[in-house]
C-alpha cells in the first residue's frame, strides 16, 4: 500500500498561505520575499502574516482551511471514504476562501457596497494575488483531487485526478472567466440607462449594424463589413484552393511538390506580410501604380486602402489554409469510387460531376467554414490596409486604444464577433460530424487516382498558376523593399534598414550594445515563445492523455471548453484578457504573465488535437500493460505514452513556438513597455508608414521561424537516433538512456 | 523462475459491471483455486473480458468484492495486485527492446536497472528466447511476440497470472503449440492463471475447469469433460464442440435411468432430473452410429464431406437434420444414400432447451 497522500500538498498550501508574499510583487521576487513572514510592509508579507500582524481578517477563512486540513494527519484511523471526503471539503473550502477574499478585497477597499454596509467600511485595500496565493491555491486543488481519487473516481488514480483539475482549473481561470467578463461588460450599465438598455443601445449600435452603404455613400455597420468580407473572402479562398488541390492531388503537374510548399507559408508568415507586399506593389508609390502613371500619366488613387485590398490580402493569406484543408479532402476520396464510375460507362466529366464533387462537399463547406472564421478573426490585414473600411476585429482594437476608450462597447464588439465566430465554428462541427462516407474509405483502398476531366484540369492550371506566381511575387517584393532605401522614390539598394534594426554596437567601456530597434521586441519575443512553448505542449498532451484515456463526468464538457477555446478570435481574447486581469484579484495585465498565459490557452487546442490524434492510433492496452506491471500512471506516461507520442508532440511545440511569434491580434492588447512584441512592434511601424524596417525585421522573423522549425526538428530526430544505439549490440542490457 | 510457490486463490464476490444502463457483467460468485487453470469460455460480448479486467484491476467492479489470497483488492489498482495480464494484442512497448520490456515491470518496482536486466533475460531464456533481448518487438515473429508478453508478464512471479485471448492473433499450427507450452509452465510454477477465450478446443485442452459464460452471466462451470459430456443447456452443449439438438420425449423413469424416444428411436439415458415429458437431447456428431438402413433412425445423406481423417455427413431425418463423423473410410456414403441412425453408449444427453 502507498501512503496516506494527503501530507504534500497541504505543505504546499500551508508554505503559500505562510511562508511566501501572498501578494503580486512589484520588483518581482527578490531574496527578501523568502522573509515574508517577518515583513513589515503588509503588501510583501504572507497571508497569516497579513492576518496576525496586519489585521487582514479577510485571511482568516484561508487559514481556517488550513487548518482544518490538518485533520487527517491527526486521526490516522480515518477510512478511506472519510479521509476522501474531508480532503474535498478542505480543497474546496481553501478555494473558496482565496477566491471569496480575492473578490471581496480590491485596491479600493471593499468592491461592492453590501460588503461595506456587512462588515463596516474598510480602511484598507490589497492588490493582486501573486506567488503565495497561486502556490496556496494549487496545493489546495490538489488537495480535493486527492480527497477524489481516494473515493474512487478516477479507477482511484490521483494523477489523473490532479491532471482533470489543473485542467479544469485553468480553464476556468484563463478562458472561462474572462468570456464572463466580457458578458458582463456588455451589460454594464451607463450613466443614462440600466444594464439591459445600456447593452441595447450599444447593440443598436447604427456604426455595427447600419445599412446605410446601400443607398447612400456612406458606410455600413461594421458587422455587415465583416460578414461580407468573411463571405467572400472564403468563397475566393476556396475555389483557388481547390484548384490547387486538384492540381497538386490529382495531375502530373511538374511543380506539384514545389505548391505543396505553400500551405507552409501561413503557418511561418507574420499575418501583416502579404499587406505589406500589397502596399508595395498597389499603394500609392507601389510599383504598378509608378509604372502606369509613368506610362500613362493616370493615377491609380489609394484603392488599396480598402475594402479591396483587405479582400485581396486575406485571400492571399487565407487560400494556402484551404488548399492544406482540400489537399486531404481530395486524398480522401477512395479511387475506387471512381473507378466504379468509370466501369459504369461514365465519362470524365461526368465522374467528375457526378461523384467526384458531390464527395467533396463536406470537405469544401469545412475548407470554407475554417477559412470565414480566420477572416472574421484577422486583425492584420485590416489594420495595414483597411483604411476607413472598418471590421469588427479592428473597431474592438480602435474601442480599446482610440480617443475615447469604451471597454463597453469593445466588450459588445467583441461579443458580436464571438457570435459570429461560435456559430461558423458549430457549424463546421454539424458539417464534419455529417462527412462520414468520405473518411470511411479508407482501409483497403486500391486503384489510382483518376486524372482530371480536361475542361477542369485547364481552368484549375488557368485559375491556380497566376495566382502562385502572383503570389510568390507579393512575398518577393516584400522581402525586396527591405533592400532599396525609400520605396518608390529612391531605388538604391541598402542594408541600412537591417542596420537600423540589428545593429550591434560597442559601446566606451568596450561593451557590446544591441543598439538595433528591433533588439529589445525580438528578445522578449522570442523569450516569452520559448516559455510558452513548452507548457502549451505539455498541457495539451496532459489534456489529450485525459480526453482519450480517462472516463470521467464532464469529460465532454472539458473538450468541448477546449475546442471552444480556439474559435474564439483573438481580438476578442485580448480585450477579454485586459478587462479581467485588469485589477485584482489576478492583477497581470503589462507583465509577461499575461502573455505567456494568453499564448498557451490560444495555441493549446492544437496540441491537443494532434495529441488525441496520435493517442488515438496508441493500442490502449499498451498503456494497461504498463499499469499491470507495476508501473505508476505518472511513470507510464513518461515511459510508454510520451516516447511513442513525439511527433505530436514536435507538432504542438513547432506550432505553439511559431504562433506565438507570429500572432498579433490577441497580443496587440496585452503588450507594455518593458514587454513588447515583435509583431506588434511591426505593425505599429506599418501604421506610421516606416516599411523599411518593418520589413527587414519581418524577413528576419521569417528566417528565425524556419531556423527555429529546423532545430526543434533536429533535437527530437537526435534522440531517436540515441535510442537505436543504446539498442545495438554491445550495449548494457537494459535502458541506454537515462 | 524455479520457484514453484503455489498461486494464490481468487475469489469473486458477487462482481458485477454495468456501464449506465447496460449490465456489462451480472453479479457473479466464482472460486478460482490456487494454482489452478481456470478458463472463461463464451461468445463476444459475454463479458468474460470485462470479468478478466475486473480480476486485473483495469476496471473497477460496480459490485462486489474481489479477493486475491484472501486479501480484498477491489479498490487497488493495477499496479497494487499481485497479479499480471498478457494482453490480445500482446502491447509489447514498440519503442524498447524486448528485454526492455521484459523488465519494465521489475523496473517498475524498484528494482536496479542491471539486475532487472538480467532477470529480464533469464526469463527470455525460459520461453525459449535467449538471445534475441537486444531486437525490437517488430523484429520478432508473431508466435515470438506472444513469447515476450508471456516473459513480461512471468518475470514479476504473480500469484495470478491472467490471459485475454493470448494466441487469437497466431496460425493454427502455432495456436496448439503456443497452448500446451502455457499450460506446461503454469503446470511447472503452480501458479494461478486466469484464461480468457472463445476457442473452446483451446479451453478443452488447456484448462483445469472452464466457465461458460452468456449474456453477462455464468452459464456453467465445470471440468471439461463435466462440460462436454454433460452440458446444462442446449447453449453450453452447442458452444462446447459440435451438437445435434433433437427434440426427444421421456416417457418413463427407471431409477436414474430415463427412457427417452427420438422419433422412431429409442435410448436409455441418464434422466439427469428430467421428468416425463418433451425435452432436448444433446447428441455429439461422434455418437451418431451409422448402419445399414432398417434399425434406427432413418436418414438420407443430404451432404458427405471427405475430411481426411473422418467423414462428415449431415443426414435428412424425420426429426430434422443430423450431422454425424465416421471414420469407416473404406467404403463412404453418398448424397441420396440411406442408413439407420443410432446412439452411441456415451455423447448423448438431455439438457433444457
Amino acid at each position: 500500500m502507498r501512503r496516506p497522500p494527503v501530507a504534500v500538498w497541504w505543505w504546499l498550501a500551508l508554505a503559500g498561505a505562510v511562508l511566501l508574499p501572498w501578494h503580486m510583487q512589484q520588483d518581482g521576487l527578490g531574496a527578501g520575499s523568502l522573509f515574508a513572514l517577518f515583513q513589515d510592509d503588509p503588501e510583501a508579507a504572507s497571508a497569516a502574516a497579513q492576518a496576525v500582524r496586519h489585521g487582514r481578517f479577510w485571511f482568516w477563512p484561508v487559514l481556517a482551511a488550513l487548518a482544518l486540513g490538518a485533520l487527517p494527519a491527526l486521526l490516522p484511523r480515518l477510512g478511506r471514504e472519510r479521509r476522501g471526503a474531508l480532503l474535498i471539503a478542505v480543497g474546496l473550502a481553501g478555494l473558496a476562501a482565496i477566491a471569496a477574499q480575492g473578490f471581496a478585497v480590491g485596491i479600493r477597499g471593499w468592491t461592492a457596497p453590501w460588503l461595506e454596509a456587512l462588515f463596516g467600511e474598510l480602511d484598507d485595500r490589497q492588490f493582486g494575488i501573486g506567488i503565495g496565493g497561486a502556490v496556496a491555491a494549487v496545493g489546495f486543488l490538489f488537495q480535493a483531487s486527492d480527497g477524489l481519487a481516494l473515493r474512487g473516481a478516477f479507477k482511484g488514480d490521483r494523477f489523473a485526478a490532479g491532471a482533470v483539475a489543473l485542467l479544469a482549473g485553468a480553464i476556468l481561470v484563463f478562458t472561462a472567466w474572462p468570456m464572463a467578463v466580457i458578458l458582463t461588460q456588455a451589460f454594464g450599465t451607463t450613466p443614462e440607462a440600466g444594464p439591459l438598455a445600456a447593452f441595447a443601445d450599444r447593440v443598436a449600435d447604427r456604426k455595427v449594424w447600419g445599412l446605410a452603404c446601400l443607398t447612400s455613400s456612406r458606410s455600413c455597420g461594421v458587422a455587415w463589413n465583416t460578414l461580407t468580407l468573411g463571405f467572400s473572402t472564403a468563397t475566393a479562398a476556396t475555389a483557388l484552393g481547390l484548384a490547387f488541390a486538384l492540381i497538386a492531388t490529382r495531375t502530373d503537374f511538374r511543380a506539384r511538390r514545389a505548391m505543396r510548399m505553400l500551405t507552409v507559408l501561413p503557418i511561418i508568415t507574420p499575418p501583416f506580410v502579404i499587406g505589406l507586399g500589397l502596399i508595395l506593389i498597389f499603394g500609392r508609390s507601389g510599383v504598378v501604380n509608378q509604372l502606369v502613371e509613368g506610362l500613362t500619366g493616370a493615377q491609380l488613387g489609394r484603392w488599396i486602402y480598402g475594402a479591396p485590398g483587405v479582400w485581396l490580402a486575406q485571400v492571399f493569406s487565407f487560400t494556402p489554409t484551404a488548399f492544406l484543408v482540400l489537399i486531404g479532402v481530395v486524398e480522401g476520396i477512395s479511387p475506387a469510387m471512381e473507378e466504379a464510375s468509370h466501369t459504369l460507362r461514365a465519362s470524365p466529366m461526368r465522374t467528375f460531376r457526378a461523384v467526384s464533387l458531390p464527395l467533396m462537399r463536406p470537405g469544401l463547406a469545412n475548407a470554407w467554414l475554417v477559412v470565414f472564421v480566420e477572416s472574421l478573426a484577422d486583425f492584420g490585414n485590416p489594420i495595414v490596409l483597411g483604411g476607413s473600411f472598418g471590421v469588427l476585429s479592428t473597431e474592438i482594437f480602435f474601442a480599446v486604444v482610440g480617443a475615447q476608450t469604451d471597454f463597453g462597447r469593445a466588450a459588445m464588439l467583441a461579443l458580436v464577433l464571438l457570435t459570429f465566430a461560435l456559430a461558423a465554428f458549430f457549424l463546421q462541427r454539424a458539417v464534419l460530424g455529417r462527412r462520414s462516407y468520405v473518411s470511411l474509405s479508407g482501409k483497403g483502398d486500391s486503384g489510382l487516382p483518376t486524372p482530371l476531366p480536361r475542361p477542369v484540369a485547364v481552368l484549375a492550371f488557368l485559375v491556380a498558376v497566376p495566382w502562385a506566381i502572383l503570389t510568390v511575387v507579393v512575398y518577393g517584393m516584400a522581402l525586396a523593399g527591405a533592400f532599396v532605401r525609400v520605396w518608390g522614390r529612391d531605388w538604391t539598394p541598402t542594408l541600412d534598414h537591417f542596420v537600423r534594426a540589428f545593429a550591434i554596437t560597442t559601446g566606451p567601456d568596450g561593451g557590446i550594445i544591441l543598439s538595433g530597434l528591433a533588439w529589445n521586441s525580438l528578445g522578449t519575443t522570442v523569450t516569452l515563445a520559448a516559455i510558452a512553448a513548452p507548457i502549451t505542449a505539455a498541457l495539451g498532451m496532459l489534456a489529450a492523455w485525459v480526453l482519450s484515456r480517462q472516463r470521467f463526468a464532464g469529460r465532454f464538457a472539458l473538450e468541448f471548453a477546449l475546442m471552444l477555446t480556439f474559435a474564439v478570435p483573438g481580438t476578442v481574447i485580448g480585450v477579454a484578457y485586459i478587462l479581467t486581469y485588469n485589477v485584482p484579484p489576478l492583477e497581470i495585465t503589462g507583465t509577461g504573465i499575461i502573455l505567456v498565459a494568453c499564448f498557451v490557452f490560444r495555441n493549446m487546442p492544437v496540441g491537443v488535437r494532434s495529441g488525441m490524434a496520435a493517442m488515438s492510433q496508441l493500442d490502449r492496452s499498451l498503456d494497461e500493460a504498463s499499469a499491470t506491471l507495476g508501473a505508476s500512471t505518472f511513470r507510464t506516461l513518461r515511459r510508454v505514452v510520451m516516447p511513442l507520442l513525439k511527433p505530436a508532440i514536435l507538432t504542438a511545440l513547432v506550432y505553439s513556438f511559431v504562433r506565438a511569434m507570429t500572432t498579433v491580434s490577441a497580443v496587440i492588447f496585452l503588450v507594455s513597455a518593458r514587454h513588447e512584441m515583435a509583431t506588434v512592434f511591426i505593425i505599429n511601424r506599418v501604421i506610421n508608414g516606416d516599411y523599411g524596417v518593418s520589413i527587414a525585421y519581418s524577413a528576419a522573423l521569417i528566417m528565425l521561424m524556419v531556423a527555429a522549425i529546423g532545430l526543434i526538428q533536429l533535437l527530437v530526430g537526435r534522440r531517436r537516433l540515441g535510442r537505436r544505439q543504446a539498442g545495438g549490440p554491445g550495449a548494457i542490457p537494459v535502458g541506454g538512456r537515462a | 523462475m524455479t520457484a514453484s510457490r503455489t498461486g494464490a486463490e481468487v475469489r469473486l464476490e458477487g462482481v458485477g459491471k454495468r456501464y449506465g444502463r447496460v449490465e456489462a457483467v451480472k453479479p457473479i460468485d466464482l472460486v478460482i483455486q490456487g494454482g489452478t487453470l481456470v478458463t472463461l469460455l463464451g461468445p463476444s460480448g459475454c463479458g468474460k473480458t470485462t470479468l478478466l479486467r475486473m480480476i486485473a484491476g483495469l476496471e473497477t467492479p460496480s459490485a462486489g468484492t474481489i479477493r486475491i489470497g484472501g486479501r480484498d483488492v477491489t479498490r487497488l489498482s493495477a499496479g497494487e495486485r499481485d497479479v499480471s495480464l498478457v494482453f490480445q494484442s500482446y502491447a509489447l512497448f514498440p519503442h524498447m527492446s524486448v528485454v526492455e520490456n521484459v523488465a519494465y515491470g521489475l523496473v517498475s518496482s524498484g528494482m536496479g536497472r542491471r539486475a532487472a536486466g538480467e532477470r529480464a533475460e533469464a526469463a527470455l531464456g525460459s520461453v525459449g528466447l535467449a538471445g534475441l533481448g537486444q531486437r525490437l518487438p517488430s523484429e520478432l515473429s508473431g508466435g515470438q511476440q506472444q513469447r515476450v508478453a508471456v516473459a513480461r508478464a512471468l518475470v514479476l512471479e504473480p500469484a495470478v497470472l491472467l490471459f485475454d485471448e493470448p494466441l487469437s492473433n497466431l496460425d493454427a499450427r502455432l495456436r496448439r503449440r503456443m497452448r500446451d507450452d502455457i499450460r506446461e509452465l503454469q503446470q511447472r510454477l503452480g501458479v494461478t492463471v486466469v484464461y480468457v477465450t472463445h476457442d473452446q478446443s483451446e479451453a478443452l485442452a488447456v484448462s483445469d475447469r472452464i466457465v461458460v459464460m452468456r449474456d453477462a452471466e455464468i452459464a456453467q462451470a465445470g471440468t471439461p469433460a463435466e462440460l462436454y459430456e454433460a452440458p446444462a443447456d442446449v447453449f453450453v452443449a452447442g458452444f462446447m464442440g459440435e451438437a445435434n439438438i433433437l427434440p426427444a420425449r421421456v416417457t418413463a423413469l427407471d431409477g436414474a435411468a430415463a427412457r427417452v424416444e427420438i422419433g422412431p428411436l429409442t435410448a436409455t439415458l441418464p434422466h439427469r432430473g428430467f421428468a416425463v415429458g418433451d425435452a432436448s437431447l444433446a447428441v455429439r456428431p461422434e455418437a451418431v452410429r451409422i448402419g445399414p438402413p432398417g434399425a434406427g433412425l432413418p436418414g438420407t445423406v443430404r451432404r458427405a464431406a471427405y475430411m481426411g481423417a473422418v467423414m462428415e455427413y449431415t443426414f435428412d431425418t424425420p426429426v430434422g437434420a443430423v450431422f454425424a463423423v465416421s471414420h469407416a473410410l473404406d467404403r463412404p456414403l453418398r448424397a441420396g444414400d440411406q442408413a439407420g441412425l443410432t446412439l452411441a453408449d456415451r455423447g448423448a444427453v438431455l439438457v433444457a432447451s
